[in-house]
């Protein structure tokens, strides 16, 4: 069963990836059967695990303020930054559809 | 307008010039007429056989949890401070940070679940919900999609069915479920440079999602059910609930259908900043589907946004088909169990313990239960305590004005509500910023009980009063010689004076 171009493209579109080429989707089409084993084992009856945490407990933090005051060091990470604000582009600029993009995938 | 769901819904054709586009519109100039009944069901026409359309409301509500810290980190929860001064390593996604919950914030989700007698999950889990947005540092939010932390509960609100009459009518809406989940930060669209601005204090401030079923059916039903909601989060101190802070936040989804079909396609509706708004807003986009459908098109499974200057809701740009938000369990954050009397943990810390039984002892009176006791206490009328609990600080007021006067409350409520409110509202007035406090009110009305002033009097005494001048009510009665005159010698003398002076013309 190979990955069909709709959900590559919906992937693409979601995850921002770029299979760029036949060897990427490749990748994609192998970690796939990989994780396709799991389906041999008989999971009839039980639970799906979350995690491997799910059976620990929870921890429960007071209410007090204990963290924050550090913009400094925060925008330092920033490429550009306006007057203690992130800046960033003027909204989502999503991925041009398939047929208006520059991507192999059309060719599949 | 639509008059509450017992009236008449009028198709208006009159385009005025809020309308888009230019031109008188594209409809035919016949008026339609639509009747409901009080649940919202709709009513044939009669003879003129015209089409009765069944509006359906459901809202989504985001209330921001009134905590000292936010919900996954130990940053502070303030509204206005400086730009980034909020915000934490973890609030901030950067690497190998992870969420602590705040013991505070599930308790206060506890409370309201119990208040809107939900049934609250023993055990709920986090999820994390992915898009792409400048202000979501992390790309996902954490939330609870799959276990949510209460459902099935009910919040009933009170309308006012006849104005005239006051007759009020008690309305129920389902509460599907409430969950708790992460704020995002505050984007500053920058159009002239074509750039966000970005500011993260808000992220990851805990909110509560309650989503209320689709039971409601036009504007007034949904800000009267809002309206009790942000008096019950008030009162239960789980939320400041102040939407003018963007504590409260209010989507609501808006469809039509004929009776006997299944629902119609259903828009959301955003940016709606206050409760008139929201009503406002839910009209405006039931008439719009309508119209709409009227004339042969189709309504859009799609988000609009409401335009308070036009008073009409405009698609929103940028909402590219329907969103694919991928949820998964939230790796990093175990289930969240909850503890009552019964399954009480013999030997855990106290700390990391939240009992619901315990909370549920200590939740104070609702207001729908304050009400109540009001109108046995004093023996007002229902509409009367609504009032009284809709207006910050009255209820209290009131109260403290009987307790210094030996008028009955059921005359003293007639002062409140149309004297002084009418008074504050005149001056855009909180009953904390009266000039006029209860013991000086008490005072005066004192006087008016001891028929020591006549009521005309007492109201010119008020008006006095209100410049808030400091002069107490008895200074004023004698400035203004205002006193009745009880000495029957002088009452006859001087009707014996104007009986003489008509006698002389």
């Amino acid at each position: 069963q190979k990955v069909s171009v709709e959900v590559l493209d919906h992937l693409e579109h979601l995850a921002l990836v770029d299979f760029r080429d036949s060897e990427g989707v490749e990748r994609l089409q192998k970690a796939i059967q990989f994780a396709d084993q799991l389906h041999e084992v008989n999971t009839e009856g039980v639970e799906p695990m979350d995690s491997v945490l799910e059976d620990r407990c929870l921890y429960l933090r007071e209410d007090d303020v204990t963290e924050g005051n550090c913009t400094k060091e925060l925008l330092e990470n920033a490429r550009e930054k306006v007057e203690e604000y992130f800046v960033a582009p003027p909204g989502n600029i999503p991925l041009p559809k398939l047929d208006e993009r520059e991507t192999f995938l059309q060719g599949s | 307008a639509a008059r509450g769901c017992g009236g008449i819904w009028r198709q208006a054709r009159q385009r005025g010039a809020g309308w888009p586009g230019p031109g008188p519109g594209p409809f035919p100039r016949r008026q339609r007429a639509v009747a409901y009944n009080a649940r919202g069901g709709a009513v044939p026409a009669g003879k003129s056989g015209l089409a009765p359309w069944v509006p359906v409301v459901g809202l989504e509500i985001h209330a921001q949890i009134s905590s000292n810290s936010k919900l996954f980190s130990g940053s502070q929860v303030q509204f206005a401070a400086p730009p980034n001064s909020l915000v934490s390593f973890f609030d901030a996604s950067l690497p190998g940070t992870l969420p602590v919950l705040n013991r505070r914030c599930v308790e206060a989700a506890v409370m309201t679940g119990l208040a809107l007698n939900c049934s609250i999950n023993k055990k709920s889990l986090f999820d994390r919900k992915h898009y792409f947005y400048a202000d979501l540092p992390a790309g996902y939010q954490i939330t609870q999609q799959r276990v949510p932390i209460a459902v099935n509960g009910s919040l009933s609100y009170s309308l006012c069915i006849d104005k005239k009459m006051s007759q009020m009518v008690t309305k129920t809406v389902r509460i599907k479920q409430i969950q708790l989940e992460q704020d995002s930060g505050k984007s500053l669209h920058d159009d002239t440079r074509s750039q966000t601005l970005v500011d993260l204090n808000r992220a990851g401030v805990g909110l509560m999602e309650v989503v209320m079923e689709p039971d409601m059916c036009c504007g007034e039903e949904a800000a009267a059910a809002v309206r009790e909601l942000q008096l019950i989060l008030q009162t239960l101190g789980s939320s400041q609930a102040v939407m003018a802070e963007g504590q409260l936040r209010v989507d609501a989804n808006v469809s039509v259908h004929l009776p006997g079909e299944p629902y119609g396609v259903r828009t959301e509706v955003k940016n709606i900043n206050s409760i008139r708004f929201l009503a406002k807003a839910v009209d405006y986009e039931i008439q719009r589907q309508i119209e709409e459908l009227e004339n042969g098109g189709t309504i859009l499974n799609e988000t609009r946004a409401f335009d308070s200057k036009l008073g009409c809701t405009v698609p929103m740009r940028d909402k590219e088909g329907k969103q694919d938000y991928r949820f998964m369990p939230e790796p990093n954050l175990p289930p969240l169990i909850l503890y009552d009397a019964k399954s009480l943990p013999a030997n855990m810390n106290h700390q990391q313990v939240i009992n619901i039984d315990w909370i549920h002892e200590r939740l104070p009176d609702l207001p729908s239960v304050k009400r109540e006791k009001l109108v046995e206490q004093y023996g007002i009328l229902p509409e009367h305590s609504f009032t009284l609990l809709n207006e910050d600080g009255l209820a209290e007021f009131f109260e403290s004005v009987v307790k210094q006067t030996q008028m009955k409350p059921k005359k003293v409520i007639g002062w409140i509500l149309n004297d002084l409110l009418s008074y504050l509202k005149q001056h855009s007035l909180t009953v904390k910023e009266s000039p006029v406090s209860s013991f000086l009110l008490a005072d005066l009305l004192n006087l008016l009980e001891k028929k020591e002033i006549s009521s005309t009097a007492a109201k010119q005494v008020l008006a006095e009063l209100w410049k808030g001048e400091g002069k107490t009510p008895l200074e004023i009665v004698k400035e203004q010689k205002l006193e009745l005159l009880q000495d029957q010698k002088e009452l006859e003398q001087i009707c014996q004076a104007v009986i003489d002076g008509q006698e002389n013309e």
